[in-house]
């Protein structure tokens, strides 16, 4: 009865959209903005990049509202966490083969992660995507071994980057009246050294996703944890 | 077109798992794919036929070319805030379990719809 109903529901929902959507054209020349972006975005921000001239320069306002949306799910997520019963959960210990490949793996995750954010400008990628690479080297060592992470250190690590990335923004404010005013000079596109600030907020986010999203890990697997030391 | 089927496609499926399961995980799990399918809807729409990445790696690239940036920055940052919002989501099924001992919806005795 509940499966059929839903069915009806969603079937008046999706004929309606499916109506509007033959409207909708597909594959067609862009907007106004995009050709914009795609004509003068190199000149203006210096970013090769233009997804992530759009993301830090043209709309870096809405990175900022984003950045602190993900901040206060992680700080929502770590109250939550703080009010769990402890209790005792059956877990099997790791295998050899999952312990000695994640320590030998690590490394080369945070280099890669590291290595996304630094070309954000330049090739695919940014400090959202770098940042979620470096959480994944984190998730790998839980998974593993028995070591945790400092979280006050990683509380440190986040709020410093989200206060560089709003810095960089109050300086722009002085150079030129304009909150995140691309200060810096723009460089020759296409060099590692150019596209002004762009690169250096990509920093500040990589490391703000980074330490964000292995603080959620670390807040999700602490009673794993316990159970690893209790046995060894 | 058929982008724009697939990724409607996904969210109504996503849509149908949230209204009937009654498993609080199986819920959390249509959420993500309706996020899922957002995500691709939006993409698609900046999709231009024959299309190349808007990144200027060579001299020379016809800007004319291009997919439209601004969804792809649009989606760039709700990939990341999905992962959050979705760990948030299992955090609160996880207090919700230790409660009320159960995750099926319609056994919580507070919970009437």
């Amino acid at each position: 009865m509940r499966k059929f109903i839903g069915l009806i529901l969603v079937g008046i929902v999706a004929s309606g959209i499916v109506l509007s959507l033959f409207k909708i054209p597909f594959g067609t020349p862009k907007t106004k903005v995009g050709n914009y972006y795609l004509n003068k975005g190199i000149e203006q921000t210096g970013a090769v990049n233009i997804v992530t001239s759009v993301v830090l320069n043209y709309r870096g306002f809405d990175t900022l509202g984003e950045v602190i949306v993900l901040f206060i799910a992680a700080l929502g997520l770590g109250m939550v966490t703080l009010t769990f019963k402890r209790e005792k959960r059956k877990i099997s210990p790791p295998s050899l083969i999952l312990s000695v490949g994640s320590r030998f793996l690590f490394p080369f995750i945070l280099l890669f992660g590291a290595y996304i954010f630094l070309h954000g400008h330049l090739s695919p990628g940014g400090g959202f995507q770098g940042g979620a690479i470096v959480a994944s080297g984190f998730l790998l060592i839980y998974l593993s071994c028995k070591r945790t992470i400092n979280k006050e250190r990683f509380k440190l690590t986040e709020s410093l980057a989200g206060l560089v990335f709003l810095i960089i923004g109050l300086i722009g404010v002085y150079f030129s009246g304009y909150f995140l005013f691309n200060f810096l000079p723009k460089g020759v596109a296409n060099t590692l050294l150019s596209a002004g600030i762009i690169p250096i907020i990509y920093i500040a986010i990589g490391f703000k996703v980074g330490a964000e999203l292995a603080g959620i890990i670390s807040d999700l697997m602490e009673e794993t944890r316990k159970e690893f030391k209790a046995q060894s | 077109m058929i982008y724009y089927i697939g990724a409607f496609g996904l969210i109504f499926i996503g849509l149908f798992i949230i209204m009937t399961r009654h498993n609080l995980i199986k819920m959390i799990i249509g959420l993500n794919i309706m996020d899922t399918g957002v995500n691709l809807f939006l993409i698609s729409i900046g999709y231009i036929r024959k299309g190349t990445a808007p990144i200027f790696s060579k001299p020379g690239i016809n800007p004319g070319s291009m997919v439209d940036p601004t969804p792809q920055a649009l989606v760039l940052t709700a990939i990341v805030i999905g992962v959050a919002v979705i760990a948030m989501a299992l955090s609160l099924a996880i207090r919700l379990y230790q409660h009320y001992g159960t995750l099926n919806m319609r056994k919580i005795k507070e919970q009437r719809w």
